[in-house]
């Protein structure tokens, strides 16, 4: 994904933290909007379920996106 | 029905979701910091008086999003909640939710409903909810819940009446269940139930998927735990996933019928505006350096006119009890070793208000979280965390309040290595052992003209600090296992204008806090070293004066002169002395003498008590004037040379030496309290002294 665009979640391939992403509100089914990065490009912005998160690049990375 | 006169009411909810403002609103300054027992998390309590009748102890816990906890503090809150036979575990619950954002809030609050714990929600932000355009049918929601809820401005205390008479309600436990384990594990959840006498089943199935967070389990519990679960096949991540999907769930479908409006989609536009600029790869940093900028220059700078306030008027409280109280051992220990002792703590007062008003502010508004956001990357080399950037910067004004600082990273490992660190960046109180040492050993030249190398030198040792405190910070990477994962999750809250009776209640807890606990320590090796500098063996003290005008009989020495050499004598022939005598072999091999070495004993007080010791103990009298002790000290031979004896080698080894050592016990003071132990600050002093040692044989063998 690019800083603007959305998607939606499909699933997870850490089922550790994935049980940390869900509770933040991180649920296949949801959609997901890629804000921006910090400056070096990690960590990164998202909105999801209605609020502003930051999150590091390899903790995103273990989400996967439909679309 | 009569209602206890006496309840304890805790304050759950997630981080944001303004509970502080709300427990602020609440208890006023009737607020007391203890601990929980056997962690490093703070307990802020309270008291608030409901109605005449009934008062409430009021129990502010950390912020957390679920009942699964990430962090220790976290930890404390699952422990308190689910655990009923603690004794801490409350009356009633009261839970925040942060009406702009509710979604994110409900989970923890199904979680509290399945747990059967008596609840009262409280919707805070009413008010941004409103200009956000959101609209939300409460009636529904509390009946939806079963659960009362109240609508709340935390921040300008609107609705805190109404809160506090549902308050003084008796708990009602919540009738319904959102989420029922699965019926395979029900057998042995009715045994947990009867084992730890506790009840509900959601609260079972909690002993069944974190024994591990319930601290009050002994090994046999444990072990039961483990058998149970093992009689059934369940592991504690069969069913978590599902649990949180099934709690979405309802929390979708809650809020299907109970907002009636959501949110416009621009209601965040400034937030977004503002984040633009605020993490702008060239703006965001440069802002942010501005900001730390200002913070250092103003605990170095402006903290020093109350400082100095405080040090006169201790001095001479000092001076003026010890010409008033009668002569004795008892007076002396009050005028000298007290007095001053309570000096050296209130004198740290003005750097930590200071600091902790930029601190609160930056929360308040926001802006923290975006200080971990461009931070992060460059700060978790280091093993650090992105909020390590404001204690380690601090750090060069005072470590004191730069160690308090800490309190705000949530990762352990993250806390400790910046706790470990950070009195490797060069406080100021170093500074006038620096000026002395350097204006000593290196020329007052200017390189091309220009840049003076006495300047450079000074640089060259904050660096030199700096570069230990990154090192440092990298091999504790590696050599601290860590039990939790280090997670960044990070909520970015919308930008808010602070409200500034926060940020004074900020400023009241952490001095209370330094003064009560950092303190009584403090004080305590205060009157050690007074003890130590004062008394001698026999009655060698008593004689001093006679001591000294015998033999000094034949010099032409005005009354001023005398005294300082008497002075001199004494500190010469205290068991300070004696152990500065006792250690020259220890420190030899650095170019030191027994001098310099009663003047190490003395400064673990304060670093710049060194500079007091050395015109001490060279007949100088109290003077603490460089340019007097500067040429007093170039003035001294080594007998065993003929030479100098602060050598170039001699005043590097000692620079190097103040640079890396630790030579503070108000350091070990508050790491102390902030680790609630003295392993870290006893490891941290052995370590800090250990290489402070080596590097200073180093800097000396290599330069003479």
């Amino acid at each position: 994904m690019v800083p603007g665009e959305s998607g939606i979640i499909a699933g997870f391939s850490d089922q550790e933290l994935s049980f940390k992403l869900m509770e933040m509100g991180f649920l296949p089914g949801t959609a997901i909007r890629f804000n921006f990065t910090a400056p070096f490009g990690d960590p990164i912005c998202v909105t999801v379920s209605g609020y502003d998160l930051s999150l590091r690049k390899e903790e995103a990375a273990t989400v996967s996106i439909l679309g | 029905m009569s209602a206890k006169a006496h309840v304890r009411i805790a304050l759950v909810g997630k981080p944001n979701s303004g509970k502080s403002s709300l427990f602020n609103q609440l208890t006023g300054l009737n607020q007391k910091i203890g601990n929980f027992p056997g962690v490093t998390v703070d307990k802020r309590t309270g008291l608030c008086a409901l109605s005449e009748h009934q008062t409430a102890e009021i129990i502010d816990l950390p912020g957390l999003y679920s009942i699964y906890p990430r962090t220790p503090d976290e930890k404390i809150v699952t422990e308190l909640l689910v655990d009923t036979r603690s004794k801490h575990f409350p009356d009633k619950v009261v839970l925040v939710l942060d009406a702009t954002n509710l979604k994110n809030g409900l989970l923890l609050l199904t979680q509290l409903i399945d747990l059967e714990v008596p609840l009262l929600v409280a919707l805070n932000m009413m008010d941004q909810a409103a200009q956000a355009g959101i609209s939300l049918d409460v009636k529904k929601l509390s009946a939806e819940l079963g659960v009362p809820v109240v609508m709340l401005n935390a921040r300008e205390g609107v609705g805190i009446d109404k809160l506090k008479q549902a308050m003084a309600e008796p708990g009602r436990t919540p009738q319904r269940k959102v989420f029922t384990p699965d019926a395979s594990v029900h057998r042995v959840l009715t045994t947990i139930n009867e084992r730890f006498g506790v009840t509900g089943t959601y609260r079972a199935f909690q002993f069944l998927q974190q024994p591990q967070h319930l601290l009050s389990l002994s090994r046999d519990d444990r072990a039961f735990v483990e058998a149970v679960s093992r009689e059934v096949d369940f592991f504690p991540a069969k069913y978590q996933g599902a649990e949180t999907v099934i709690r979405y769930q309802f929390i979708q479908d809650l809020l299907d019928r109970v907002v009636l409006k959501a949110p416009h989609p621009e209601w965040k536009k400034d937030t977004y505006r503002i984040d633009a600029l605020l993490t702008h790869k060239v703006w965001g940093y440069v802002i942010f350096f501005v900001i730390l900028f200002l913070i250092f220059q103003s605990i170095f700078a402006w903290a020093q006119v109350p400082m100095d306030f405080i040090d006169h008027t201790f001095a001479q409280l000092s001076l003026w009890l010890s010409h008033t109280l009668p002569a004795g051992p008892f007076f002396d220990l009050l005028s000298q070793g007290v007095v001053p002792g309570i000096g050296g703590i209130v004198i740290f007062i003005p750097q930590i208000a200071i600091l902790f008003a930029f601190i609160s502010v930056l929360e308040e508004t926001g802006y923290m979280a975006r200080v971990v956001f461009l931070m992060d990357k460059g700060m978790r080399q280091f093993g650090l965390n992105g909020k390590s950037v404001v204690p380690l910067m601090s750090g060069w004004a005072c470590a004191i309040p730069a160690i308090m600082a800490t309190r705000t990273i949530d990762n352990w490992k993250e806390r400790l290595i910046t706790i470990f660190v950070t009195p490797f960046m060069s406080c100021s109180a170093r500074l006038p052992v620096f000026t002395i040492l350097v204006a000593l050993i290196i020329p007052e030249e200017k390189f091309l003209g220009v840049i003076s190398y006495q300047g450079l030198a000074l640089m060259g040792l904050y660096l030199l600090g700096f570069i230990a405190a990154l090192l440092s910070a990298v091999a504790m990477k590696m050599l601290i296992q860590a039990k939790e994962r280090s997670y960044l999750l990070l909520e970015l809250p919308t930008y808010r204008v602070p409200k500034w009776s926060n940020v004074g209640y900020t400023i009241v807890e952490k001095t209370k806090a330094f003064v009560l606990e950092a303190g009584k320590v403090i004080l305590a090796i205060s009157i050690l070293l007074w003890v130590l500098a004062s008394y001698g063996p026999g009655d060698v003290m008593e004689k001093a004066e006679e001591t000294v005008r015998t033999r000094t009989e034949l010099l032409p020495l005005s009354e001023g002169e005398l005294e300082a050499h008497i002075a001199a004598y004494k500190l010469e022939h205290s068991y300070a002395g004696i152990i500065g005598r006792a250690i020259e072999p220890a420190i030899r091999p650095l170019g030191y003498d027994w001098k310099i070495g009663i003047a190490l004993i003395t400064s673990f007080a304060a670093r710049e008590v060194f500079v007091g010791t050395i015109a001490t103990i060279y007949s100088l009298g109290s003077t603490e004037d460089a340019q007097t002790i500067k040429s007093r000290l170039a003035r001294e031979i080594n007998p065993e040379t003929g030479g100098p004896r602060f050598t170039p080698a001699v005043g590097f080894s000692l620079l190097v030496f103040y640079t890396f050592a630790m030579q503070c016990m108000s350091t070990l003071a508050v790491v102390k309290r902030e680790t609630k132990g003295w392993k870290w600050p006893l490891l941290q002093l052995a370590y800090m002294t250990a290489l402070a040692y080596l590097a200073a044989f180093v800097t000396y063998h290599v330069l003479r």
